[in-house]
């Protein structure tokens, strides 16, 4: 607001789409490493179906689609007027 | 002797004094009371001190043992912090007062109920909240804060007369009044219940959070969200610990307010659906109510105090400084407040429970404690809840407000009293993920807590495979266009009831009420009117026309009281 400067319009790291497109690598790297590590120690869970390889890992990618998608249609009913109770 | 002083007095004997005070003095306040108060915690012993007699009844005021220490002193640390991030309000003029006294007066009201030890302590503190954090609220004197403040103040002020009511028919079922393991077996504590649950933030009880947390002022909402309701999980731990309804209240509060973080536009409201979902983990543990998980909600009380805050105070920082909180509005500013984005990361990766993080090692706990009952309903809607946190507050906060779109706004870094604030409480955070023995050590049960060991390989992968897939889903949504864009908006939530469905149906009912009092009354009107014309009739030259001296007036006056007194007394 009151406190708004002009300098720091130069390029940075990450305004370069391909230096994001290195993260999303690096992330998909983590997550193929995080799948192996399944095979090298095997888990010795509490319930039978943790043992299944890599079921955190769908479990995770799974339960978030559905969160984010089902919340998406959540809008359809709940979603108001900015000034809905003014 | 030093354990005849509450710490609770300490903190509001000092916010009472922050109006009376010069800035300097306000100052000195400010820091002197939250560390001393957290000094004199420390140094007593634990037991009953402080015991007051009252119509026969022992209140004893002020209760240490290992479950309300921990919370207290929890309560003590965010005091301190709450000081520091809020140090530039002093710089103003007459704008911290407000703030600076209630906020302290708040943290002891807060320290005071956790240490009460007979349920009239703690209702007198259980007000005390109410009535001194609503004018954090009211401290951004806006109409729509005024207005949200009386609702917070009537549902909070509720909970009270809930708890008070309920305390008074224990009273008169078991003769006690002392604040210990209460049950549902009664009506007393089925109303006592009920009145935890307001605070706690129960589903269809919870909408006061996420009405008045986003209203309050940028330093006013850190504080708020470190006290009401974790006060109201510790009285749940105090004397609802194993109830098994707790169990499925806490699963469906880690995962319906995700749904809402999703698709909500005021960031400082997602963080209220994510503090929503956070107490969820911690009523659950409450509800399991073994040894393990009952460490597990207070070491997840304990960390998520610190990640929340830390939240709320990198949040309160971009409000300070570009003055909006929507995300539609937000983005790019890692450029300009690239502090804030650090300290706002590791707030992020906290909650979301990364290895080396405290929620990390809280977290675990409860899981551990619901597989180890083989509750696999119960675990799995938590580890759907935790990809939930994830989204909400690993991804979508720091996201859509240091990167996404870069929005223009270029703005000073925080203030410095801010960043020293967040920085404290950032290396907090990665302390206890990283070196956790010195919490666990305080837990209720230490000597099982320091038995727990969080980093094993099967728990870090399995944390790891969680969260990396998790972003993974993210980027995937993100880049085809499927995550739903930040638009403005108003979800409606079960604030809906009593603001919009309860007024507009009560309208008809009161128009056609009071159309009837002014029917009544233009009746009487008429009736009186004719009367008096018959009467003037009657008696135009007669006694009642006749004018009289005020003294004769008084005189009568004086028979007629003179006449009552007497029949009175009588």
């Amino acid at each position: 607001m009151s406190n708004q400067k002009k300098d720091g319009d130069e390029k940075r790291w990450l305004d370069n789409p391909k230096n994001v497109s290195k993260l999303v690598y690096l992330l998909v790297a983590a997550c193929i490493l995080s799948v192996l590590a399944d095979f090298v120690w095997s888990r010795h869970g509490h319930f039978s179906f943790e043992e299944i390889p890599a079921f955190y890992a769908v479990y995770g990618f799974v339960a978030y689609c559905f969160i984010v998608l089902s919340a998406k249609q959540l809008r359809r009913i709940l979603k108001r007027d900015e000034n809905y109770y003014d | 002797m030093i354990d005849d002083l509450s710490p609770a007095l300490i903190l509001i004997f000092g916010g009472a004094l922050m109006p009376l005070l010069p800035r300097n003095g306000r100052n000195i306040v400010l820091f002197g009371a939250p560390i001393a108060a957290l000094t004199q915690l420390c140094l007593m012993t634990p037991g009953n001190h402080v015991l007051w007699e009252l119509f026969g009844h022992q209140l004893v005021t002020v209760r240490v043992d290992s479950l309300s220490f921990i919370w207290a002193l929890i309560f003590c640390i965010a005091a301190c912090i709450n000081s520091l991030y809020s140090q530039h309000l002093r710089q103003g003029a007459e704008m911290g007062r407000l703030q600076d006294a209630s906020g302290l007066i708040y943290a002891g009201a807060g320290v005071g109920a956790v240490l009460a030890g007979d349920l009239i302590t703690l209702f007198v503190y259980w007000e005390l909240t109410a009535i001194a954090s609503v004018f954090l609220i009211w401290a951004s004197r806006t109409e729509k804060a005024i207005q949200t403040g009386i609702r917070y103040l009537i549902i909070q002020v509720g909970s009270g007369v809930l708890l008070l009511a309920g305390a008074l028919l224990l009273l008169n079922t078991t003769g006690s009044i002392a604040f210990d393991h209460i049950g549902l077996e009664t009506t007393g504590g089925k109303l006592i219940f009920l009145a935890f649950g307001i605070k706690c933030a129960f589903p269809l009880l919870h909408n006061w959070l996420q009405d008045s947390y986003p209203q309050a002022t940028p330093t006013g909402t850190v504080v708020l969200s470190a006290f009401t309701t974790k006060l109201a999980v510790y009285a749940l731990a105090r004397g609802f610990a194993g109830e098994e309804i707790l169990i499925w209240i806490g699963a469906t509060m880690t995962a319906f307010p995700i749904f809402f973080a999703v698709i909500e536009n005021d960031l400082r409201r997602v963080l209220a659906y994510s503090l929503n979902n956070q107490l969820g983990f911690m009523v659950v543990g409450v509800g399991i109510g073994t040894d393990l998980a009952i460490n597990g909600a207070a070491a997840h009380a304990f960390c998520h105090i610190l990640y929340k805050a830390l939240l709320f105070m990198s949040m309160g920082a971009v409000l300070h400084r570009v003055g909006t909180m929507k995300a539609s509005e937000l983005g790019g500013l890692y450029k300009s407040m690239p502090l804030t984005t650090f300290f706002c990361i590791i707030g992020a990766m906290s909650i979301s429970a990364f290895p080396m993080f405290s929620g990390f090692v809280s977290k675990s706990m409860i899981l551990t404690a619901a597989a180890e009952e083989h509750m696999w309903v119960v675990w799995c809607v938590l580890l759907m809840a935790s990809a939930g946190v994830m989204d909400h507050s690993g991804i979508k906060i720091p996201f859509f407000t240091f990167f996404a779109h870069d929005q223009g706004h270029k703005v000073e870094e925080a203030p410095t009293n801010m960043l020293w604030a967040m920085g404290i409480t950032a290396f907090l955070c990665v302390a206890i993920g990283v070196y956790p023995a010195p919490l666990y050590a305080l837990l209720p049960n230490p000597e099982l807590a320091m038995q727990y060991n969080p980093y094993t390989s099967d728990h870090v992968v399995a944390q790891l495979q969680l969260l990396f897939f998790s972003a993974l889903a993210f980027v995937v949504l993100f880049r085809t266009g499927l995550y739903p864009p930040e638009i403005r908006s108003t979800n409606l939530d079960t604030d809906w009831v009593y603001r919009r469905l309860i007024p507009r149906a009560l309208t008809p009912v009161l128009n056609y009420s009071f159309s009837l009092v002014d029917r009544v009354k233009e009746s009487i009107d008429q009736v009186t009117s004719l009367a008096g014309v018959w009467l003037g009739r009657q008696f135009s030259n007669g006694y009642l026309v006749r004018d009289a001296g005020s003294a004769s007036m008084v005189g009568i006056a004086m028979i007629v009281f003179a006449a009552a007194l007497l029949w009175g007394y009588l």
